[in-house]
């Protein structure tokens, strides 16, 4: 008796109390750091919030003001712009370097796409600045090469329209080679008899790809597309070293803004409620993104 | 036409589209080798003229330089450590124990991705101070160790394994924490590698992270003194080139190294964070 209860207890330790006990370092980190924060952000969003003064409660005051505040909605616009045409492109740019590149019939194939991928390990400060020093109006070689052929250069980070092109050009080299991996083995994992039997109906390159291809890789794209737009509506680094948000607000982005109105302007609340703008609009994409993705194979 | 000769223009447009993603990074690492007074001297050349390190021994000698690449070193190990220590225990507690709420806490791992940094920073730098790890290293290095990424992929690998070896482990006596030290983590070595390969790559190029931390310059990170150089209203490029290029070779080493690891991380995952 005393036998068979000392095993259920190894058994119990063994079945919910060890991995209880696996799981602890990351919990508590995850508790700690991620989910704790989250709610504190919910109720500074409805405080008057300074590093030093006593916090009060002010209800909606501050999504009153965000309503009313001209660069907030500057900064969504810009943000909204960005994420829309970096993610259209980047998902239909990776997806042609994919195409030059899944088939492993090519010699030097595996290179070409470690080559492509290179930009994706920089950090985006280290991108920021490259593209810095090429793209200025000076001294940059772009400009440099367009006086040599006659041009006047241009100014690819001074003026409002350009550099905001500039930057959605800067991201896409960063991260098309990321992007194609994914693709990559999207496409890797049609199988081949697709292709034949549409070869043996005579279908031309171009039928095969929007009716075997596309509809086949339908879940690969919907995770590049939400992958990249959380991605983009999550960016600052790169236009903080580029453009620093300007020419004027013109590449200022919401994060750009929720960190100067907490850490510069030290008005915390109302940071909080920018942030619950921005938290909202990322949590849908992520949502959509197991939705559609993780759903049904790996999802218990 | 043969099948050489057809694949000509693919190659040329490979080769074009290389020069494209090298470009910048190979104008960045040579300009740093040019002189000050050649950097923007006309006409420009892509080989230096004069090769020299004046840039590298002007920067590593003028800043915090040494000690910003020594924390961002730092970080970057100990982080990864911990945090291959901590995502694989988690991924294998969530595959091979069948428990009460595991599911549970499965999803609230996976729901955390939803709730980025640059969504919580604010709430956060209050958390750190009242931990007093403002202005610590390990304000930088525990916090982002615990990343639901590398939980999924330690997960998602786990599962595969043969749960007749850790059935026969434990009949012959084995603890649970020996069983998964020397049975678990010696077949995971492929996913092991992933996590460190991606921890150290995410750690080494941090920014908003150190940004929030970190205000004393001695214990800046790498990304910090290079964005901090950008800020300055004259951009000493000569030192800056020579930063950056110092900044890019880790990780191009280490992904030469353990390309195989990167891609498989990729396809598996979809990770980023």
């Amino acid at each position: 008796m005393k036998h068979l209860r000392r095993k259920r207890l190894k058994g119990n330790f063994n079945q919910t109390v060890a991995p209880l006990l696996f799981l602890t370092p990351n919990m508590l980190i995850f508790v700690i750091f991620i989910i704790i924060p989250a709610f504190q952000g919910l109720r500074m969003s409805l405080m008057k919030w300074s590093i030093l003064g006593k916090p009060t409660i002010v209800g909606l005051q501050n999504f009153q003001r965000l309503l009313e505040d001209k660069v907030f909605w500057i900064t969504i616009k810009n943000t909204v712009v960005y994420s829309f045409f970096t993610v259209i492109l980047v998902t239909v740019i990776s997806l042609l370097l994919a195409m030059l590149l899944y088939q492993n019939k090519l010699r030097g194939e595996k290179s070409f796409r470690s080559i492509f991928y290179i930009p994706s390990l920089l950090s985006m400060i280290v991108v920021g600045i490259a593209w810095r020093f090429i793209l200025g109006d000076e001294m940059g070689i772009i400009n440099y090469l367009l006086r040599t052929i006659g041009g006047s250069g241009a100014g690819w980070l001074t003026n409002a329209t350009l550099a905001m092109v500039s930057v959605i050009f800067v991201s896409l080299w960063s991260q098309a080679g990321y992007y194609m991996v994914v693709m990559i083995s999207g496409l890797q994992a049609i199988p081949l008899e697709l292709y034949e039997a549409a070869g043996i109906d005579g279908a031309t390159p171009i039928q095969t790809f929007f009716r075997v291809t596309l509809p086949l890789l339908r879940s690969t794209i919907l995770v590049v597309v939400v992958l990249s737009t959380i991605g983009a509506f999550k960016a600052y680094e790169l236009v903080k070293v580029m453009t620093n948000g300007g020419p004027g607000y013109a590449t200022k982005f919401i994060v750009q803004q929720v960190y100067q109105a907490a850490f510069v302007e030290d008005r915390m609340g109302y940071a909080s409620a920018m942030s619950l703008v921005l938290m909202l609009i990322i949590g849908v994409f992520t949502i959509a993104q197991f939705k559609m993705t993780g759903g049904e194979q790996d999802y218990e | 036409m043969n099948k050489t000769a057809r694949s000509i223009p693919k190659y040329i447009a490979l080769m074009l589209l290389s020069c494209f993603f090298l470009f910048p990074v190979a104008w960045v690492v040579l300009c740093s080798f040019k002189p000050q007074s050649e950097l923007f001297q006309l006409p420009l050349s892509f080989i230096p003229r004069t090769w020299t390190a004046g840039n590298y021994t002007f920067a590593l000698s003028q800043s915090n330089l040494l000690t910003n690449i020594l924390n961002s070193g730092v970080v970057s190990v100990t982080s990864t450590i911990l945090a291959v220590i901590i995502n694989t225990m988690s991924g294998y507690a969530l595959s091979k124990y069948v428990f009460r709420g595991r599911n549970m806490i499965f999803g609230v791992m996976i729901a955390t991705l939803m709730i980025p940094l640059q969504v919580t920073m604010v709430p956060i730098f209050l958390q750190l101070k009242s931990l007093g790890m403002l202005n610590t290293l390990w304000g930088i290095i525990i916090p982002p160790a615990a990343t639901p990424t590398g939980v999924l992929l330690a997960r998602q690998y786990m599962q595969t394994l043969p749960n007749s070896m850790i059935e026969a482990a434990r009949i012959d006596g084995a603890h649970e924490a020996r069983l998964f030290v020397r049975i678990i983590l010696p077949l995971s070595k492929p996913i092991v590698a992933t996590i460190t390969i991606f921890s150290f790559m995410w750690r080494w190029n941090d920014y908003l992270w150190p940004m929030i931390v970190i205000t004393n310059n001695k214990l800046q990170t790498l990304q910090q003194a290079l964005a901090g150089f950008v800020g300055q209203l004259q951009i000493s490029w000569g030192s800056l080139l020579a930063m950056t290029t110092l900044s890019m070779f880790p990780v191009i080493i280490v992904f030469f190294a353990f390309q195989n690891y990167f891609m498989t991380g990729i396809s598996a995952g979809s990770v980023k964070g």
